[in-house]
């Protein structure tokens, strides 16, 4: 799985807003599918971790309360042209990461 | 194809299963940490004391909610919060869902402020717990909800 992180990050005056958009169902588990009547399984993110360069600057863990295609904005000390990773892992085991640049 | 370009398409691949074998290793150690029990707690203070250690807070004016008064579609609530003390973490807490831990955010290398979209099965308090020197402080702000976003 690839691309499923959308990010943007910008600097200013020191301080980097990160803002991204994953796609991911986020089932909460307590869904009933409207055919069949049966609970659809639980299905979201779990973890999610933020880097820049090497040292993690947040990391989260959620529930299935957070909204489907979670948006998720941060901001931390940081400049320019840094490499900023986010990643997430979610109930399955499925995980995706993806690096920009800060503009 | 000939020969040179199998090889640098070969190395190429090789090296992105590298890359993504190393992306895998670290979430997985952070996974083993998951409060699954926190996410099933029932009640705020059961999810609190598993997600941040403790269910006892003091009520502070320094931690800004910004939500929604009314939201129509409660399976998208737009919730930012930030504050002015030196956060460690920020918990987002829903007190009306059938388990109200939302999501808990370690920010020690980060600014306090965060900002996602919550689901909220009916109108309820969206509780915000900021651990700021090894003390929890949280306020919280009330959400009307038209239309639930949790079950169906």
């Amino acid at each position: 799985m690839a691309k499923s992180i959308k990010i943007r990050a910008k600097a200013k005056n020191g301080i980097v807003t990160v803002k991204a958009l994953m796609n991911h169902p986020m089932e909460t588990g307590l869904r009933k599918d409207k055919k069949t009547g049966k609970l659809i399984p639980a299905h979201h993110i779990q973890e999610v971790m933020a880097k820049s360069g090497d040292t993690t600057v947040m990391d989260a863990v959620w529930g299935g309360a957070i909204s489907k295609n979670p948006y998720l904005s941060f901001k931390y000390k940081g400049a320019k042209g840094d490499d900023l990773t986010l990643s997430w892992v979610d109930n399955k085991g499925n995980s995706d990461a993806v690096t920009a640049k800060v503009k | 194809m000939n020969r040179r370009t199998l090889l640098k398409r070969t190395l190429a691949v090789s090296a992105v299963g590298v890359a993504a074998s190393a992306g895998l290793l670290t979430p997985g150690q952070v996974l083993a940490a998951y409060p699954k029990g926190a996410f099933e707690a029932k009640d705020t203070a059961g999810a609190l004391s598993g997600a941040v250690g403790s269910s006892s807070f003091e009520d502070s004016g320094d931690i800004k909610i910004k939500a929604p008064d009314i939201a129509e579609n409660g399976s998208v609530v737009p919730v930012t919060i930030s504050t002015g003390m030196a956060a460690e973490s920020i918990t987002i807490l829903a007190d009306s869902n059938n388990s109200p831990l939302v999501g808990s955010f370690n920010l020690q290398g980060a600014e306090p402020f965060v900002s996602t979209r919550i689901k909220m099965g009916k109108t309820g308090n969206v509780l915000a717990v900021v651990k700021s020197g090894g003390k929890l402080y949280a306020n919280k702000k009330e959400v009307k909800v038209t239309i639930g976003g949790c079950g169906g």
